[in-house]
């Protein structure tokens, strides 16, 4: 897709999310659609390190989570906006990143993926012992009840992360397209050739890092305000790590179309089977369509069309010897 | 390089290795298996920090420099196992020295790359998917890669191991046009052959040592030499 009409299909898609503020009233299709939309940044973000550079991040929970206390703390300290919550969030969660690049740069493959399990470990531990945040306990939080020109804080919650989405995917369709995307993608195919082809894989590495830390920090820090309880357990919860990997890798790693396809299907069906069925479902349901695509599809639902699309007398050649 | 040193735990894999490589020089490094060649080139290259001593290319100390800032000095290289950007078709596999090794050359950079494939007898395959190459199209393609950074010093590190004695007349001759072109080349090979015929000097490793070094007829007069690879 070209650099205009990316932004017309940008500009559209958030038009369309405030039009929709003005007619639909029932408040669940909001609260629904904001955990979809939180997973397609979530899902965005972790592309970024995961699909293009290839490093596996297991510690979404981490950043999400730091995001969504950086929030907390500034509500009950001096009673900070959305906005200032939005940025502190992506701050101190783009620090986070930053910190994770540093720390892990000489840990390839399963290595890095453990440490990065071991980070989201260690950060709920802190905030189970922060009493400042109500530790293990919790705090509640009162949401505005509403909020200028929206009926509802919900409904402008929700414009707000259909926002930061948008903001997500163009930052990834941008980084796929510029040198940093070409360089990121060498590092996943060769760490040792890329450096030695004149790509400076650690500072590359660094951006990535930090990149994804920022927009999952941007997807958490408006989580407070969203269920207005926070506790350690449920921010820090395995289907952030699961979601954010799985979405990805259903809908296929290399373009950011995958990230958003792959959070749009499983969040959704998610969401369904929350209300149908049970919540406790989520987790088996996103396990089992990993697995199916993982041996069927290995290259998600936009590397499948692609395979498909492609004529078949090319096919037959490439799958000769 | 002067007294280049390189230790694994108490292995010592280089000790007090010194050459000198002039411009425009063929350069043979031969040696057994595990003496030492390939941890030298990872030293030149950077893959590797050195334990002691210097090197210094082109009047640069580069003893501590980063891999990516030796290439964009001119430092090129290629894997002795190919590893080539898979998802990537060959022509991208260029774009990506052409891009880093060389910033600010963004005008024709696509031409450039298909005449370097050219070159190399590759230009056929350009849009093909680099996973998808035979072993001596991976090699070239190796060497491609290395000539897109545009070096003046390439390393080879065994482009010719197990290629048909055709095939390596072929890279053989690659590789003297690119000397012809003013590159210097250091090449690392196992087939007596083909770095006899390349190469105007010849240095040779055994156990991280150097034990020789000379134009190939005296190396090959050289008793030690011999005792290195035949023994007693």
């Amino acid at each position: 897709m070209r650099g205009h009409a990316f932004l017309v299909v940008a500009v559209a898609v958030v038009a369309a999310g405030l039009a929709v503020t003005r007619v639909l009233d029932n408040q669940y299709y909001y609260f629904a659609a904001y955990v979809v939309l939180q997973y397609v940044v979530l899902a965005t973000a972790w592309n970024i390190l995961g699909g293009y550079t290839g490093y596996v991040n297991f510690g979404t929970p981490a950043f999400f989570a730091l995001g969504a206390y950086t929030a907390v703390v500034l509500i009950r300290w001096v009673k900070a906006p959305l906005g200032l919550q939005l940025v502190a969030g992506a701050i101190i969660a783009g620090l986070l990143g930053l910190a994770l690049g540093y720390l892990t740069l000489r840990l390839r493959g399963v290595f890095f993926s453990i440490a990065t399990l071991a980070l989201a470990v260690v950060l709920q531990t802190m905030f189970i012992n922060w009493e400042y945040t109500g530790g293990a306990r919790g705090t509640s939080l009162v949401r505005p009840a509403t909020a200028p020109l929206f009926g509802s804080y919900v409904q402008f919650l929700f414009v707000v992360m259909l926002g930061l989405a948008v903001l997500a995917v163009a930052t990834a369709w941008w980084i796929e397209r510029s040198w940093i995307g070409r360089g990121l993608a060498a590092i996943r195919d060769n760490e040792e050739a890329a450096e030695c082809m004149g790509v400076p894989t650690l500072k590359l590495k660094l951006v990535a890092t930090t990149v994804s830390g920022v927009l999952m920090g941007l997807a958490g820090a408006p989580f407070p305000y969203y269920v207005t309880f926070v506790e350690p357990t449920s921010v820090f919860d395995l289907n952030y790590a699961v979601n954010s990997l799985a979405m990805p890798m259903i809908g296929g790693t290399t373009t950011w179309m995958g990230p958003v396809i792959g959070a749009v299907l499983l969040g959704t069906a998610q969401q369904i089977a929350t209300v149908t069925i049970s919540s406790a479902l989520n987790l088996l349901l996103v396990g089992l369509i990993l697995v199916a695509f993982v041996i069927l599809a290995p290259e998600g639902i936009v590397g499948l069309v692609q395979r498909l699309a492609r004529p078949r007398a090319e096919r037959t050649r490439r799958s000769g010897p | 390089m002067r007294s280049v040193t390189k230790r694994f735990g108490g292995f010592q894999a280089l000790s007090a290795v010194s050459l000198r490589v002039r411009q425009g020089e063929r350069f043979g490094l031969i040696g057994p298996n595990g003496s030492g060649k390939t941890t030298l080139i990872n030293c030149i290259s950077g893959t590797l920090r050195t334990d002691g001593g210097q090197i210094t290319f082109d009047g640069h100390d580069i003893t501590t420099l980063p891999p990516y800032r030796r290439t964009r000095l001119g430092i090129a290289r290629s894997f002795q196992i190919p590893k080539p950007f898979v998802s990537m078709t060959v022509l991208e596999n260029l774009l990506i020295p052409i891009e880093y090794a060389r910033q600010g050359h963004h005008d024709g950079v696509v031409d450039e790359a298909l005449g370097i494939l050219g070159l190399m007898g590759l230009a056929a395959k350009a849009q093909a998917s680099s996973g998808a190459l035979t072993q001596i199209e991976m090699r070239k393609l190796e060497l491609a890669r290395a000539m897109a950074a545009r070096p003046k010093l390439l390393v080879s590190d065994e482009a010719m191991a197990g290629l048909s004695s055709n095939e390596v007349d072929d890279i053989l001759a690659i590789l003297f046009e690119l000397n012809q072109r003013g590159i210097t080349i250091i090449m690392i090979e196992h087939i007596m052959r083909a770095v006899m015929r390349f190469s105007e000097r010849i240095a040779v490793l055994d156990a991280g040592e150097k034990i020789a070094e000379g134009v190939p007829d005296v190396i090959l007069a050289d008793k030690r030499v011999e005792k290195a690879y035949l023994g007693e």
